[in-house]
């Protein structure tokens, strides 16, 4: 029996009934991910130890956890021990690091093999999976299609069933807007329920790990292990983690769910806005009620997070100056040629830019306009979630306005065209909340994603209402011909 | 036309914490290169910093004693610019909430008191050191010193003359040292300070253009940067001339200051609230546990050993004057009850040992012990204070004990009554012509009598008992 397209779930009663065996899930995994090579998922791949690890749970396991043998991929921004980590980037494109990520450490711990690394934008910056030094990700949808970004590795490897599931990063959609486009459940947990150690840090106060997997139940399973206050990240939440699998088979009769006036769909792709529709109607036959709600500094989302991120970028990205890893530029003159050499020949374009904007932003002068300005109007979008919370339990909007694109067709001669494309997530991430990504539909043969925001902490609320969903659809069981690959 | 000096100093206080202020990496001097550093010292991908709490704890210290507004709430920065030993390409540091905020210190000159009042200080992480010349035609960084935490404090500009800013730094010397927030060792770096010195019209309001010496590291570079830098002002305001805003470095080989390249100071810092790490919170009950543990300070320890051990005001003040020598002296005290021939010693032979050595007392091979037991030889007449002397001359170059030394070399004083009493009759016998004359009034050969006893004895003689039955001898 195939395990392409298979969940965690499913996965893990083929091997509790041993109709498969962990060395043979793993080999098949990575036999898949060699087969299609050429959807670029996977910048390096972690064969050999993989594949030990796979035989010494064979010979060793007794009980078995959810993740006990179970192949994973995770997005090469988490270092790995002994295995490269490249951020997508030329700069560390020969980095490997002396250390694992925490949120990989546990799911390791807990048995889950990683299969390798996943490729992205270059730096998490982008939308599109086109920033990446290591080419474009196809769409497993469609060929020349992009998957979106930056988790688009990792949402084209699930997407293709070669995992079940894989990590990603979200700084503003990073793993909701690819999980839309490829058809497949992303899940960006509350700001701090997962350690931010060993994550390279694109946007230090928006960046949140998360899983992507076929299904909400997945990940719940994922979540329940990636969390957890962490010793090494200060900023990760001490708050405790509640079972998210044991609670995702709660009635959502009642459940009170917000719409946001600001957002204007008419303006979208009417069969955009048409799968938004029908999910409102599954919602409500499920019990749901729906409230318009207003968020009225909404629409300063998207500038907000071009000043903060950048800002935070611009800092974060200064230790890559080739003195003491990553690529280092030779025939230098004295340290500034080396600095200005390294940095130029290692970062691409897109990575240069927002170094530039976050630079601009906080240089004397400016900073109290644009750095500073921004924090204040970050604080009035979160008040304004604080306030609509007050009477919804979940707010629902489309994840992107549109499903995925063309390669080269948006933003190459207008970076903000791509920009837009972050809407819907980015307001969720500067409020510091949890939001999911559901398939709900398809438009001209494309997934289309629906996106659930949940108050703080409340993941268990998000995952029971897209569980529920997904008990009683079937959007997310559809699968791509993946015949062109 | 007469000027006046305007002098603001900014004091890096290298805490004494055991590990790093954002590491778990010890920060022990003098290790080999790059061994004292971790992920996080090196600014690996990835890496976060957490606060070390016991830097935080020292800062507040020096807070209190400094009679300063603690920030119960503060925020860490990033200061941003690019050196290859600052490994993150910033700095955290804090600029907009500080740990602490105000207090004074007060500095006494020619028998004067004056107070500097204190802006503020704040925490933040030391950079790594780069080597230029040892390799051939590269750079090389060492990164033990990365993260190290330092305690800034910068003072008002109320320092009027390079000897008031000697004293202010000796002060603050004092001051780290007593408080245990730093070893204070100023040829490693643990005490060093940038000073802002300009100069304008006596009487004038307005302050002058300043320049900023940096990172003097002696009380001595400290006096002669400065008044380079004042007579070097005055000469440029005498010609009409002004002077230029910039930064400076004192060259001691020279003597001289001289402006850094501009590269090494035009930077925008771009400074930014640190979104690694949240407010560092202080609760009331941390405040009260290190108001409660704060340590003696040099005037409560003086007023202390005159009452407790009858020491004279002048001795107890030299004593506590020096953190290391105050401590040495209470160790001691647990040893020896002879507290006036304790302190008579410290102030005398050790001290003019110290400095002739230009050590402090934990430097020397000197313990408490040892010292201790000295004074009881002495005090109990196994020996004299003359062969105590040379003892301890031997103490100083192999830090052996006292008791070993006498058992060694059989310096025991000889006090047996019988004893001296024949050594004293053989020399009455053998020296009658000078018995004679003293007999005859002749007083001043009383010391001949004594020296010849000694002589015989190579100066282990008792000398109270050799005086005493002398006399009944020579009736």
């Amino acid at each position: 029996m195939s395990i392409q397209f298979k969940s965690i779930v499913e996965l893990r009663a083929m091997l509790d009934e041993k109709s498969i065996s962990t060395s043979e899930l793993i080999q098949e995994s990575f036999e898949l991910a060699k087969k299609y090579k050429e959807l670029n998922c996977f910048i390096t791949m972690n064969e050999e130890s993989g594949t030990k690890k796979a035989n010494a749970i064979d010979q060793n396991e007794k009980g078995s956890s959810w993740l006990s043998g179970i192949p994973l991929a995770q997005k090469d921004l988490f270092c790995t021990e002994g295995l490269r980590t490249t951020c997508s980037s030329k700069i560390l494109s020969n980095f490997i690091p002396p250390y694992t990520a925490t949120a990989v450490q546990k799911l390791e711990d807990a048995g889950s093999i990683t299969i390798g690394k996943t490729n992205m934008d270059e730096f998490a910056m982008g939308s599109s999976n086109e920033t990446s030094f290591f080419g474009n990700v196809h769409n497993p949808w469609k060929k020349g299609y992009v998957p979106g970004g930056s988790s688009g590795g990792s949402a084209a490897a699930v997407a293709a069933g070669i995992v079940p599931a894989a990590t990603g990063t979200d700084t503003g959609g990073s793993i909701r807007q690819p999980a839309a486009h490829c058809g497949i459940t992303g899940l960006k947990p509350t700001y701090g329920r997962i350690s931010r150690w060993g994550m390279i840090a694109f946007a230090s106060s928006l960046d949140q790990a998360g899983p992507l997997a076929r299904t909400a139940e997945d990940c719940a399973i994922l979540l329940n292990t990636m969390s957890g206050h962490d010793l090494n990240d200060t900023t990760s939440l001490s708050s405790d983690v509640p079972d998210f699998l044991e609670n995702i088979n709660q009635p959502i009769d009642g459940l009170k769910i917000g719409v946001i006036k600001e957002f204007n769909l008419s303006d979208l792709d009417p069969q955009v806005q048409a799968c938004f529709e029908e999910s409102k109607k599954a919602y409500e036959a499920l019990g749901a009620q729906f409230i318009e709600i207003s968020l009225p500094n909404i629409s300063a989302s998207v500038p907000t997070y071009y000043s903060i991120a950048p800002a935070e970028c611009s800092s974060n990205l200064s230790r890559f100056d080739g003195v003491r890893f990553g690529h280092r530029a030779e025939n230098t003159n004295d340290l500034n040629d080396l600095y200005i050499k390294s940095r130029s020949e290692g970062f691409g374009d897109e990575v240069k830019r927002r170094i530039l904007i976050g630079t601009y932003a906080l240089s004397a002068g400016y900073y109290d306009a644009y750095y500073k300005k921004a924090q204040q109007v970050r604080r009035l979008i979160k008040n304004d979630f604080d306030h609509a919370f007050q009477s919804v339990d979940v707010l629902m909007t489309p994840t992107s306005p549109n499903t995925a694109f063309e390669f080269g067709s948006k933003g190459t001669q207008n970076p903000v065209e791509l920009y837009l494309e972050d809407l819907f997530t980015i307001s969720s991430n500067l409020a510091g909340l949890p939001a999911i990504s559901i398939p709900h539909g398809q438009v001209n043969s494309l997934p289309a994603g629906l996106q659930l925001i949940g108050n703080f902490l409340r993941e268990d609320q998000l995952l029971n209402a897209a569980h529920i969903f997904q008990k009683n659809s079937d959007h997310h069981l559809a699968q791509p011909d993946l015949g062109d690959f | 036309m007469t000027w006046e000096t305007v002098i603001g100093l900014e004091t890096h206080v290298q805490l004494s914490t055991k590990t790093k202020l954002f590491s778990r990496a010890s920060t022990a001097f003098g290790a080999s290169p790059n061994t004292n550093v971790n992920l996080i010292d090196c600014g690996l991908p990835g890496v976060l910093p957490s606060v070390n709490k016991e830097a935080f704890y020292k800062a507040i210290r020096f807070g209190m004693a400094v009679g300063a507004q603690i920030n119960q709430t503060s925020l860490f920065d990033r200061k941003n610019y690019f050196y290859a030993d600052l490994p993150k390409g910033y700095q955290i540091t804090q600029m907009d909430l500080p740990i602490v905020l105000g207090g004074s210190i007060e500095i006494i000159l020619d028998k004067l008191a004056k107070t500097i009042n204190i802006t503020r200080a704040h925490l933040e992480e030391d950079a790594g050191k780069s080597i230029h010349d040892e390799f051939d035609g590269f750079s090389a960084i060492d990164l033990n010193r990365a993260g190290t935490p330092l305690l800034e404090i910068v003072s008002e500009p109320e320092i009027s003359s390079a000897k008031e800013a000697v004293a202010y730094m000796k002060a603050m010397h004092q001051l780290v040292t007593y408080l245990d927030v730093s070893d204070g060792n100023m040829a490693q770096g643990s005490l060093r300070c940038d000073a802002n010195v300009s100069i304008r019209k006596k009487g004038a309001k307005e302050l002058g253009t300043r320049t900023e010496i940096k990172n003097i590291n002696s009380f001595k570079f400290i006096e002669k940067a400065i008044n380079f830098e004042i007579k070097r002002q005055i000469k440029i305001l005498e010609n009409g001339e002004k002077v230029t805003q910039e930064t400076r470095l004192y060259d001691s080989s020279k003597d001289e200051t001289r402006p850094m390249r501009s590269k090494e100071f035009a930077n925008d810092y771009r400074y930014f609230p640190e979104p690694d790490l949240l407010p560092v919170i202080i609760s009331d009950e941390e405040i009260k546990k290190i108001r409660d543990e704060f340590p003696e300070l040099p005037n409560e320890k003086e007023t202390r050993y005159q009452k407790e051990f009858g020491l004279s005001a002048y001795d107890a003040q030299i004593i506590a004057s020096s953190k290391p020598m105050a401590d040495f002296f209470e160790a001691a005290l647990q040893k020896t009850k002879n507290y006036s021939l304790l302190s008579n010693w410290l102030i005398g032979e050790i001290s003019a040992y110290l400095n002739k050595e230009q050590i402090e007392i934990h430097e020397s091979k000197l313990s408490a012990d040892i010292v201790a037991m000295l004074i009881n030889r002495i005090d109990d007449q196994t020996i004299s204070g003359k062969i105590g002397k040379s003892i301890f001359e031997e103490m100083c170059a192999n830090g052996s004990s006292p008791d070993e030394i006498i058992k060694s070399q059989g310096l025991e004083q000889i006090s047996d009554d019988e004893a001296i009493e024949e050594i004293i009759l053989t020399v009455i016998n053998e020296n009658p012509a000078q018995v004679e004359a003293y007999l005859a009034g002749k007083e001043k050969l009383f010391g001949f009598f004594v020296g010849q006893v000694m002589k015989l004895t190579e100066g282990k003689a008792n000398p109270k008992t050799v005086n005493n039955i002398l006399k009944d001898k020579l009736k």
